[in-house]
């Protein structure tokens, strides 16, 4: 009786709203192929931290007050007067960090089995966007709490806009909306953080998904399963229906996420000062320079990279090229194969030397320069650009593997 | 999922120890705060409200939160704690105006709330503990851990009198030489020296004291947030167990 209503209700949405359709489109016959090894929890976990980013900021605007002459008392007054209000400031500023732990994760991963190659250029290209829209999210929310680090974080950002030729200075004023960091910028970083940059990560996430589901998931071999269907059902013989076994494997990947997320937000939500700065528990005070302002530990390889060239204007750009590089990634890749498991040494040497450059720019980033850090920091600036200024050539001469016409998979 | 786990623990080991910073060039004694010790907390709170609430605000935190954290009932806190607050309710406030704090400290003085979180509660436990004799300074006092500070050694009592310097000669950056604190010792003027030592251990432990407040008062949820966050992660363990065990049933038929 009532498995037949509900039948019947399905059926009726059905004529009017495509739900069992969209339902098997992205999930019950999407076909992922069966071979995603851990690097793969990172898309969902992404996906998990911004919804949690989502209802945490909810509850935070219901007491936080964007005004400079309370912010940071209000900041005080969720942390002891609002019910579990601790427990949501933590899980807030704890899930800016991981969402870029993740993202940064997940952007490896695409790097590592070249899902950025085509047909999935598009699909690498929007999720730079994302990540794009994630740097501004997290700038423009960590000046909320207005604590010196706060402030002074987004007084030596916003500056970097001074550089520009000609209009530096006017674009600056009518950027921060006063002639330092002040009530008005406060004021139009809440809007922005709270309505117009989740907006457009919701919208940018949301085409992100259509565009992976429309070409279909890559895997750690690399290969398209698409090229080998069943000739009786046209299914993938190495795809898997996302839902259920996906779906079930990424609980498992949630529990552990969840696991490492609280481990940090019960006990450590300072993280030794990467996560909440102590600087940041003195209230803002235009009057008095921190000694050392550090940006937070997610834009230091670029704030090194800014600092490692002596005109500021230089520094500046090189900064900007460094994330633009990013976007045209898809075509300066030559490879015939796509997964590093089958490209060559070269390719593999590259990774690592790229790797190390990042992480090391992103310690340089967080220490006062000297000459011999910012001597380190201009050699792995170098190292960072030539990962893609010689990708074109080494992709290309290298030898590669055969890849394989199966995907490799064991229980 | 192990390669997952190693990377992040790895990870959170290497930013753990990379961090660094802005050092006053003076080596920090440890603070050893208890938080479970309530006795240490409720004299915390007493030497709190007796020494440094004339002055320091700590607008954050009300009477009867730390009350209720404490063990300590409206009652007591309206009779041995509260000098010019009314309600129970009410914030740590003060009576001083900013200008009369400009006029007789030179500065502003600050407001203690969150002061465990931005200076760290080693750096609280050492500067308490490294105030000199300089008669130079407009209140006869100067400090190792924050040179020249405006506030006067309002516990000075406690120790049995102010501490003394003494100086050595050391060469500095213009290569003349200048006069440096070497070490301070106690000075309890009259005192027998077993007395003496007696009243230094007394103060060290009233320090402590008093910075363990200061810690519980910098973020009170961290009176409960380990032990939930223990039964929070068993939860997750038993959870994630359970997700692990449907995973693997319904792989057992992907070949």
């Amino acid at each position: 009786m009532i498995t037949k209503m509900l039948v019947g209700l399905r059926d009726w949405v059905d004529v009017r709203f495509p739900m069992t359709e969209t339902w098997n489109y992205h999930l019950a016959k999407y076909y992922a192929p069966k071979n995603f090894n851990a690097w793969y929890y990172y898309g969902s976990l992404a996906l998990l931290v911004f919804v949690l980013q989502i209802f945490t900021g909810i509850f935070l605007t219901m007491n936080y007050k964007p005004d400079a002459g309370v912010a940071f008392a209000s900041v005080e007054y969720i942390m002891r007067d609002v019910e579990w209000g601790w427990l949501i400031r933590y899980m807030h500023s704890t899930g800016a960090s991981f969402f870029f732990i993740t993202v940064y994760l997940h952007m490896f991963r695409g790097l590592m089995y070249g899902s950025y190659k085509k047909p999935r250029e598009l699909l690498w290209v929007i999720g730079m966007f994302i990540y794009l829209a994630l740097m501004a999210e997290s700038f423009m929310g960590y000046l909320l709490p207005w604590g010196q680090m706060s402030y002074w974080g987004a007084q030596v950002i916003l500056s970097l806009f001074t550089a520009i030729p000609w209009i530096g200075d006017a674009l600056t004023l009518w950027v921060r909306g006063d002639y330092v960091i002040a009530d008005a910028t406060l004021n139009r970083f809440f809007a922005f953080h709270v309505i117009l940059i989740p907006f457009i990560l919701a919208a940018l996430v949301f085409v992100h998904l259509v565009a992976l589901h429309h070409v279909g998931s890559n895997n750690p071999d690399g290969i398209e399963i698409k090229k080998n269907k069943d000739p009786v059902t046209h299914i993938p013989v190495d795809g898997i229906p996302f839902h259920p076994y996906y779906t079930v494997k990424d609980i498992v990947g949630i529990g552990v996420f969840l696991m490492i997320f609280c481990a940090v937000i019960f006990f450590l939500p300072e993280f030794g000062g990467w996560f909440l700065e102590a600087d940041n528990f003195i209230p803002a005070d235009s009057m008095k320079t921190p000694e050392h302002i550090v940006p937070l530990w997610y834009f230091t390889p670029f704030y090194a990279m800014l600092r490692a060239v002596p005109n500021k204007l230089g520094g500046v750009i090189v900064m900007f090229a460094a994330i633009i590089v990013l976007f045209i990634l898809p075509w300066l890749d030559r490879s015939k194969v796509k997964s590093i498991r089958y490209k060559g040494t070269l390719s593999k040497v590259a990774l690592v030397i790229f790797s190390i450059s990042f992480v090391c720019l992103g310690y340089l980033g967080t220490q006062p320069p000297t000459p011999v850090l910012t001597a380190f920091s201009q050699l792995f600036t170098v190292l960072y650009f030539l990962f893609f200024g010689l990708m074109p050539w080494y992709t290309s001469i290298e030898e590669t593997k055969p890849e394989p016409t199966r995907v490799n998979f064991s229980h | 999922m192990k390669t997952l786990f190693r990377t992040v623990t790895l990870l959170s080991a290497f930013l753990i120890s990379g961090q660094t910073f802005a050092s006053s060039g003076v080596h920090l004694e440890k603070a050893h705060n208890n938080l479970s010790d309530q006795g240490s907390l409720q004299n915390g709170m007493k030497l709190f409200a007796n020494y440094c609430l004339s002055c320091h605000s700590a607008e954050y935190m009300r009477f009867n939160r730390a009350g209720k954290d404490l063990g300590i009932s409206d009652e007591q806190l309206k009779q041995n704690l509260m000098f010019t607050a009314e309600k129970v309710g009410e914030p740590m406030k003060v009576a001083m105006a900013k200008e009369d704090a400009k006029k007789w400290f030179g500065t502003a003085v600050p407001d203690l709330s969150v002061v465990a979180r931005s200076r760290g509660v080693d750096w609280l436990y050492t500067y308490m503990t490294t105030f000199y004799r300089d008669d130079k300074k407009p209140w006869g006092v100067n400090n190792l851990t924050f040179k020249d500070v405006g506030m006067p050694h309002v516990m000075a009592d406690f120790e049995g009198g102010v501490k003394e310097a003494v100086y050595k000669t050391e060469t500095g950056a213009d290569g003349k030489p200048h006069q440096v604190v070497d070490k301070l010792v106690p000075n309890c003027g009259a005192l027998p020296k077993a007395d003496c030592e007696k009243k230094a251990q007394e103060y060290d432990r009233n320090v402590r004291d008093l910075v363990n407040y200061l810690e519980y008062m910098g973020e009170p949820a961290k009176l409960v947030r380990y032990s939930l966050g223990v039964k929070v992660i068993l939860f997750l363990l038993f959870f994630t167990f359970i997700a692990y065990l449907l995973k693997k049933e319904y792989w057992r038929d992907v070949h």
